[in-house]
């Protein structure tokens, strides 16, 4: 499978995760066979690993809290960041987990109902993790845009509906 | 009795009305309406030129330009047109004018005489015939088929032409049609164009929407430089529509006499929108071409969903428009697009108001998101079929 059809494929995936194989097939001049066995094979070899919506929780009515914590670790021999990553990012609080470059070193995004349980987490869990040597929590305020996705876009349809 | 109408210049009194005009009307009246309608880039214009010209008011960049433009943003047009094979110095060979329209109007007035005949293939955009005709000039059109995809032939002006003859008006790629003509095709009607020392305003506002190929200006055929005016502007490649920045490029003597009208009649191009034309031209060719690549996914949707309905539609090769043939359903243009919007609520343009050769045609701008036209085509194919279930008497 050729790697620019992937890439295309992947990029619309990504923008909008709901093209059917055959509107995709019309877009990029292929057949609903070839996108659908490409797509298969992305998932297959876990280049696309889950088909989300990305949704604006706050207006929802829920709890939720998101904190950003900055952690410092100590690399350890043969496996370097590798091993400490994987145990936090075990634990189902945890959203993501980055290798930064920088004043630290793995950058940890957690979600909790409220201040305290992410509080708590971070102080009886991720801090007392052997090798962490410090945490930085950052509680986060609001989210403007997010993947490439603007939450509150006002540029909207200004267009006359027809036009010469 | 005489009305404070008929005291008006003839010329404009005899003019017609836009076709659109009622197709507007109708449209914004009602709800849900998906327009394919719109003749401009779905894209708002990208953020960094924005910020420029916002910069730039800050800066206090309010006042006049000269008369052709920002010494500066010449410079860039000029820079920006040898990738066609274009050469034109900036200093006395580039107007920066308000949107493509106004160089066209120019160009006309500047070329014409009463009595002049201004040859223009349709269908085609509304603009060139009345700007042809308020210069003066009479109007000579040209016909183009579907079978030679909507491409002028060398034959058709051939046979248009008289002693009369002056001005060959171009739009390619073609709004309405889509229609693009390549070297080859461009190099006949060039050879008759210097046989019978005609000018040239080619509208190339759509250059940079050509698809599987590169565009390809007539000015760039060999004796053709010192006979035309090329006339673009950001609107379409940049998605800068309301910002009416435009330009023509040409020999010095044609583009000093639209100087002239144009210090006259406008004085400068806006300031602010200038600024921002620059930023677009320095730093706008990624985005660009990203929008490129957008309308050129959609073109190929709307394309194959329209001759899955059963609308014919050959290959667009340039511009944001798909031109299906309706004549299959036995209805004209008007019905088509008539019932289309009252029956189903999907907005197109008749294709007659482009030129009598657009009949039986309509116009399908895919300059909208993914979803809109899917569930645009899902609607026209309900009212294709529901047609056929009650076909026309």
């Amino acid at each position: 499978m050729n790697d620019a059809l992937r890439l295309k494929i992947c990029d619309l995936l990504h923008e909008n995760a709901k093209l059917s194989p055959e509107t995709i097939a019309r877009m990029l001049g292929e057949t609903p066979d070839v996108i659908e066995s490409a797509i298969r094979e992305l998932e297959q070899e876990k280049i696309i690993l889950r088909y989300s919506a990305v949704v604006n929780w706050d207006k929802l009515p829920v709890n939720q809290v998101t904190a950003v914590i900055d952690v410092k670790v100590l690399p350890q021999r043969e496996v370097g960041f590798d091993a400490i990553a994987r145990k936090i990012y075990r634990f189902d609080e945890v959203k993501s987990v980055a290798l930064m470059s920088g004043g630290y070193d793995l950058q940890v995004t957690v979600v909790g109902r409220d201040i305290r349980e992410v509080s708590r987490f971070v102080s009886e869990k991720l801090a007392t993790l052997e090798n962490v040597t410090s945490t930085a929590t950052h509680f986060l305020l609001k989210t403007y845009k997010s993947d490439g996705v603007i939450y509150d876009d006002t540029d909207g349809e200004r267009r006359l509906m027809i036009t010469p | 009795m005489n009305t404070l109408y008929d005291r008006l210049s003839p010329v404009v009194r005899n003019l017609a009305p836009s076709g659109i005009r009622r197709f507007f009307d109708l449209a914004s009246q009602m709800q849900d309406v998906i327009s394919l309608g719109v003749g401009e880039p779905d894209f708002v214009t990208p953020w960094h030129v924005r910020e420029a010209c916002m910069y730039s008011l800050e800066q206090g960049y309010t006042t006049y330009t000269p008369n052709r433009g920002l010494p500066e943003l010449c410079v860039e047009i000029a820079k920006y047109l040898t990738k066609f094979g274009l050469a034109y110095d900036p200093s006395h060979e580039i107007l920066v004018t308000v949107g493509g329209s106004e160089a066209i109007d120019l160009a006309l007035r500047a070329m014409v005489c009463p009595g002049d005949e201004v040859l223009i293939p349709v269908p085609t955009y509304v603009s060139y015939k009345p700007c042809a005709l308020l210069a003066g000039a009479d109007v000579v059109e040209l016909p183009t088929y579907a079978e030679d995809g909507f491409r002028l032939t060398a034959d058709a002006l051939e046979r248009a032409i008289t002693p009369r003859s002056k001005v060959l008006v171009l739009c390619f790629p073609n709004n309405p049609t889509g229609a693009v003509m390549d070297k080859e095709d461009l190099q006949a009607i060039a050879d008759v164009v210097r046989r019978h020392d005609l000018f040239v305003v080619s509208d190339e506002i759509y250059a940079e929407l050509t698809y599987g190929g590169q565009h390809v200006s007539i000015a760039a055929i060999p004796g053709m430089r010192e006979r035309t005016v090329v006339v673009s502007g950001m609107s379409k490649a940049y998605a800068m529509t309301g910002w009416r920045i435009g330009y023509a490029a040409g020999p010095e003597p044609i583009i000093s006499a639209m100087l002239k009208i144009h210090q006259y009649t406008i004085m400068c191009a806006p300031h602010m929108a200038q600024r921002a034309a620059l930023e677009a031209l320095r730093n706008g060719d990624d985005e660009r071409d990203r929008m490129v690549e957008s309308y050129d996914r959609r073109r190929k949707l709307i394309v194959a969903g329209l001759n899955e309905i059963g609308l014919p539609c050959h290959e667009p090769r340039g511009a944001f428009y798909a031109f299906p043939d309706i004549r299959p359903t036995g209805l004209s243009s008007e019905q088509f697009a008539e019932r289309l919007l009252l029956e189903q609520g999907v907005a197109v343009v008749p294709g007659n108001v482009f030129g009598d050769p657009g009949e039986g045609f309509v116009r399908c701008s895919y300059a909208t998101s993914v979803e809109l036209i899917e569930e645009a085509l899902r609607r026209m194919r309900a009212f294709v079929q529901n047609l056929a279930y009650h076909p026309v008497r």
